[in-house]
């Protein structure tokens, strides 16, 4: 190992399986966020990728108490999340926010019950501290083809999705008068977001079994992130419209 | 139980009204992320509060006109992450975590009353003083600016409510339960009418008839308030969309009745 590097990581670090199941995990993570990201970005639906991760915490609490894998749970609860968000069916950006508060509300509540049923059953008052931050998922080296498969369904859904999907999130109006089944769409989507946000919380799950000491890898995981984002704005080319500031010609000034 | 009941009606008036805004503005995600984030930073009740005006600033500032979702979700990532910090440099606070997020309501002690009322005082001041402008640049900013009102600074100000609004109710209520009640009561409310003033009464009527429901219920069953605050707000907002249609469709009815007749 060159100086330099040796100086920067500390002994022992390219050799340790934990960090080399952290390293590989969070680089799917990354591709897959990447992939699914633009697309939140241009819809404008950060809060639902959100919120999806925290309904995460109502799967599974629940798969806890029922006994089931965690992952079943953070199915099973993220697409119902994402059935109920389409059904209230806002489509102006406004509204969809909306929408998805509601659901997170109502998903935070049961979260709730079933936190509150889980130290009375199972005894465990360390399981609420657990499941909302993420060691829940902690995963081995034997599950890294469970998260190959899943960012395989999520990256698979964006590619199949990719040329209405980019419309709809665009000009919703043109594709609707395209023939394109704009909310159907739309709720695909969604399930590829919860796909990856599921993967995310994989991936911070696998970090802090590995980093056991230390500051946590999501401080600097958002404190990079934010940089970047900080610096990108400076060396931003000043453009007049950027796509994503287009008026919104739905955004009627009185309520739907 | 006389201590909850007195907090969560203030905390129920406060989210009924600063919530309309939140709602009229489409700000749901905001109402999320400040309490979300500030709670995580709070390594102590004591730093709620400037997380939660720095995490309001952040938004107002980076956020650029009229959308500001991608600096929320930043904003809200970068306060999780330092709490993330704070929580691995002090091991003891983990059993907070659980208060803080689905509040504790009934362990309301006696000294939380005063500077819970004097914040809530402070919420509704602020509130009635801007009301006019406040109103204007949510419904209508491009008016709004026309007519010379600073939307930007309004933004500002608005965000600067909702972490008054956070500071004053998480370390009580936690973050849950202030969320679900800004957001499902005053949806509800502007299913049932369309009139601002009226919408914005009726916000906190509903809000304040979840919070005693809740209180209630958990007091009989033992079941975490939150739980009951969660549902109940998204059954009324589910009771406020069946309302709204079922009118549209009797309004329907009505103006396709008398046709026939007059052709």
């Amino acid at each position: 190992m060159s100086p330099t590097l040796a100086a920067i990581f500390a002994p022992g670090f390219f050799t340790s399986a934990p960090v080399a199941i952290a390293a590989s995990v969070g680089a799917v993570a990354a591709i897959v966020g990447g992939v699914v990201g633009v697309f939140t970005v241009i819809r404008g639906q950060s809060f639902a990728g959100e919120a999806l991760g925290d309904i995460g915490t109502t799967g599974g609490s629940g798969a806890f108490l029922l006994g089931a894998g965690a992952l079943w749970g953070f199915g099973v609860a993220a697409v119902a999340a994402v059935s109920v968000m389409e059904l209230i069916g806002i489509q102006r950006p406004r509204g969809r926010d909306l929408a998805t508060g509601i659901v997170l509300g109502a998903g935070l509540g049961l979260a709730a019950l079933f936190l509150y049923l889980d130290t009375v059953y199972h005894n465990t008052t360390g399981a609420t501290f657990t499941i909302i931050f993420g060691s829940l998922f902690a995963i081995t080296s034997s599950s890294i083809p469970l998260v190959l498969a899943f960012s395989a369904v999520a990256l698979g859904l964006i590619a199949a999705l990719y040329r209405p999907l980019l419309l709809s999130s665009i000009s919703p109006e043109l594709a609707a008068a395209r023939g394109i089944p704009v909310r159907l769409v739309g709720a695909g989507y969604l399930l590829a977001l919860a796909v990856a946000v599921a993967l995310a919380a994989f991936t911070i799950g696998t970090i802090l079994r590995s980093a056991g000491r230390g500051w946590p890898v999501s401080f600097f995981v958002v404190t990079l992130i934010f940089a970047g984002y900080l610096l990108a704005g400076l060396l931003r080319p000043r453009r007049r419209a950027p796509i994503t500031s287009l008026p919104d010609p739905t955004a009627a000034p009185a309520q739907s | 139980m006389v201590n909850a009941w007195t907090v969560a009606s203030v905390v129920a008036v406060v989210a009924g009204l600063v919530g309309f805004f939140v709602v009229l503005r489409g700000s749901a995600f905001v109402a999320h992320a400040i309490p979300n984030g500030s709670f995580a930073g709070a390594a102590g009740a004591s730093l709620v509060g400037v997380f939660a005006l720095l995490g309001a600033l952040g938004i107002g500032l980076l956020g650029r006109r009229g959308r500001h979702d991608v600096a929320t979700a930043l904003m809200l990532v970068v306060m999780l992450g330092l709490g993330a910090l704070f929580v691995s440099l002090n091991v003891e606070y983990a059993p907070e975590v659980y208060s803080l997020l689905f509040g504790e309501i009934l362990g309301v002690s006696a000294s939380q009353l005063v500077p819970t009322a004097v914040l809530a005082v402070l919420c509704v001041v602020v509130i009635a003083l801007l009301y006019r402008p406040l109103m204007l640049s949510s419904l209508l900013p491009d008016v709004a600016e026309a007519r010379g009102i600073a939307t930007g600074r309004m933004e500002l100000v608005f965000l600067a409510v909702v972490a008054l609004a956070t500071t004053m109710t998480v370390p009580v209520v936690g973050t849950l339960l202030i969320f679900s009640l800004m957001i499902g009561a005053p949806a509800a409310a502007r299913s049932f009418t369309d009139e601002p003033t009226r919408a914005l009464g009726l916000s906190v009527v509903i809000a304040l008839l979840i919070v005693w429901a809740a209180i209630a219920l958990s007091y009989q069953t033992n079941y975490p308030v939150g739980f009951f605050v969660g549902t109940i707000s998204a059954t009324s907002y589910a009771l406020g969309r069946a309302w709204a249609a079922w009118k549209r469709t009797a309004k329907i009815a009505h103006q396709l009745v008398p046709e026939p007749a007059s052709a």
